[in-house]
């Protein structure tokens, strides 16, 4: 670690101490506003939801970063994943351990394969027209939440019981809370790290960042990059669609869960910066904390989460302000 | 041999390895590249010359196939490659070095090396030879590319078109933005690396073209216009002053 801090440009680092900061000022003010367990139960919250959040905007980011693309339906694809988990849960007779793990290969292979169709099918057509690229993906989004409301019906659906190996509760902060939470939150940091490794310890992960920086000349080197395009698209979709399935024990489907999940990751794309996988690691805590703790905030003091939301838009106004480029994003040249 | 474009032969018997035949070239709305035609004889050091705007660098970006061509046609050993994409140009054998020399910054100069494997184990087979070169990149081997300097980013560009078995080289403006000293090391390098495999060099600078190339190619709005061996464009002064501006 020590050798990665040298080697940082003085913006990296002076973006890690903003970051150190603020984090350290979010717990001081948990604290102060809310006491001890409170603030713990509050931070635990904002934990869990920023590993929701990073499913979704690491496939956002990598996918922006190396195709150039920002996908309007990477909320979609939470949704698909979460309607289509829970029918598997729901239907499928086995033990609730193993139902679980069907639902989950179920909505992951069914977004992965809605991906790969999307991107070969649709996207690679108009990689030279950003702004079409654009408006197909959000329509795709629009079209696939039309049909997910036609299969599944508009009424929200409950959460399901946890599978039987996440069942049960533990103490923690004066309060009891679910296991199931601490799998989401385990989940989340498991996939954070296989991403960065892949990214960092292959050959393929070499290839995709070195695509980020420029996938012309990848090309050039004779590599077949729409390969590579075509996996990081499905790897998005898979991530998103895992999200979502994780959601139906935690928070049951409703439709609106796709738009709540896009655009909480566009704010940590935005943050992170555009195409950086560290930023979005990192953008991902800050937006997860900073909802959790403005929603108890504004709970405490006005008796309803209306902080939740422009709390993470004001701070990406302010990042933007100091870093145009996002806190771990390539300042334009 | 100095002639027109029309009739670019270097030499009698043996065909060119790279035979670039009055290709058109779009970007855009642009007619960019209006009948150029070159032909980079095996084991020797082409270049490209012209003024800026010419086409010099289209021309690459051609034989690449990342700016593809709309008519003419490009064989390569015997093989028409100008309907392949680039990754599958590049497979066949030939090596880029962009003008801007385009090192991934994120990745180690030894990250920047491996990413242009063909095969597992072109970068341990090429080692001698490319730290022979270069030795300043060993050195640097763990650092990232966005660390070094210009000179020192574009032996890196040179070198990772080095680590496969490239037959050809296209090197683009290798002395753009270098010191003198350092654009001596590179001349020195592409003299040397030409013993390895044949090259296509676009140079701005004629003093340094002129030091290296055996064949020239003068492109003029986006036209071959002459062609021929770079000993007998030397001594036309007329003629270097006509097409490059050079008294």
């Amino acid at each position: 670690m020590p050798g990665y801090f040298a080697r940082l440009t003085p913006r990296y680092r002076r973006s890690w101490a903003l970051v150190a900061a603020y984090l350290a000022f979010l717990v001081l003010i948990s604290l102060i506003d809310f006491g001890g367990n409170t603030a713990g139960q509050t931070l635990f919250r904002g934990l869990m939801l920023s590993m929701l959040i990073f499913l979704v905007a690491s496939g956002l980011s990598l996918i922006f970063g190396l195709l150039d693309v920002l996908n309007f339906a990477q909320g979609a694809f939470v949704l698909v994943g979460a309607y289509i988990g829970y029918a598997t849960y729901q239907s499928v007779e086995l033990s609730s351990t193993y139902s679980f793990l069907a639902a989950v290969g179920a909505a992951v292979v069914s977004v992965g394969l809605l991906g790969a169709v999307i991107e070969t099918g649709l996207i690679r057509p108009l990689y030279a027209r950003p702004v079409f690229q654009i408006v197909l993906t959000f329509g795709l989004g629009a079209i696939l939440l039309d049909l997910v409301q036609r299969i599944y019906g508009p009424q929200p659906k409950q959460p399901l019981a946890p599978p039987e190996l996440f069942r049960g509760t533990f103490y923690l902060f004066g309060q009891s809370l679910s296991i199931y939470r601490l799998f989401i939150i385990g989940l989340g940091l498991v996939i954070m790290v296989a991403v960065g490794l892949l990214l960092n310890r292959t050959r393929l992960g070499i290839i995709i960042r070195a695509g980020v920086q420029d996938a012309e000349m990848v090309q050039a080197l004779g590599i077949n990059v729409r390969r590579v395009f075509t996996f990081v698209f499905v790897l998005g979709a898979v991530l998103a669609g895992l999200a979502g399935i994780v959601l139906v024990p935690y928070q049951g489907a409703t439709l609106d869960l796709g738009n709540q999940f896009l655009i909480l990751a566009i704010v940590v794309v935005v943050i992170g910066g555009m195409g950086s996988y560290e930023g979005t690691a990192v953008a991902s805590f800050i937006v997860g904390l900073t909802r959790a703790v403005a929603e108890q905030m504004s709970l405490k003091h006005f008796d309803a989460p209306v902080l939740a939301e422009t709390s993470i838009l004001f701070l990406m106004i302010v990042v933007l302000l100091v870093q145009p480029s996002g806190l771990f994003g390539r300042e334009e040249s | 041999m100095t002639g027109p474009a029309a009739a670019p032969n270097h030499g009698a018997g043996a065909p060119p390895l790279l035979d670039v035949e009055q290709i058109h070239t779009f970007i855009g709305e642009f007619h960019i590249l209006q009948g150029v035609s070159v032909q980079v004889p095996r084991g020797s050091i082409t270049v490209l010359l012209g003024r800026n705007g010419a086409g010099k660098t289209t021309t690459l970006r051609s034989i690449m196939g990342l700016n593809p061509p709309r008519a003419g046609q490009i064989r390569f050993a015997g093989q028409s490659i100008h309907r392949l994409r680039p990754h599958q140009i590049a497979q066949r054998g030939i090596g880029y070095v962009p003008e801007k020399r385009i090192i991934f910054r994120d990745l180690t100069v030894g990250q920047n090396l491996q990413i242009a494997e063909r095969q597992k184990g072109d970068l341990a087979r090429k080692a001698d030879l490319i730290f022979g070169l270069f030795p300043d990149l060993h050195r640097l081997y763990d650092l990232p590319g966005g660390h070094l300097s210009g000179g020192q980013q574009q032996m890196l560009a040179i070198a990772r078109a080095l680590v496969p078995d490239n037959a050809l080289l296209l090197i683009d403006e290798p002395s753009e933005g270098l010191a003198p000293v350092l654009i001596e090391q590179m001349m020195d390098a592409i003299r040397r690396l030409s013993a390895h495999t044949t090259v296509l060099l676009v140079e701005q600078n004629f003093q340094v073209a002129s030091r290296l190339a055996e064949h020239y190619v003068i492109i003029e709005e986006g036209a071959t216009v002459r062609a021929g061996r770079m000993a007998d464009l030397v001594s036309d002064k007329q003629l270097i002053k006509t097409y490059l501006g050079v008294a």
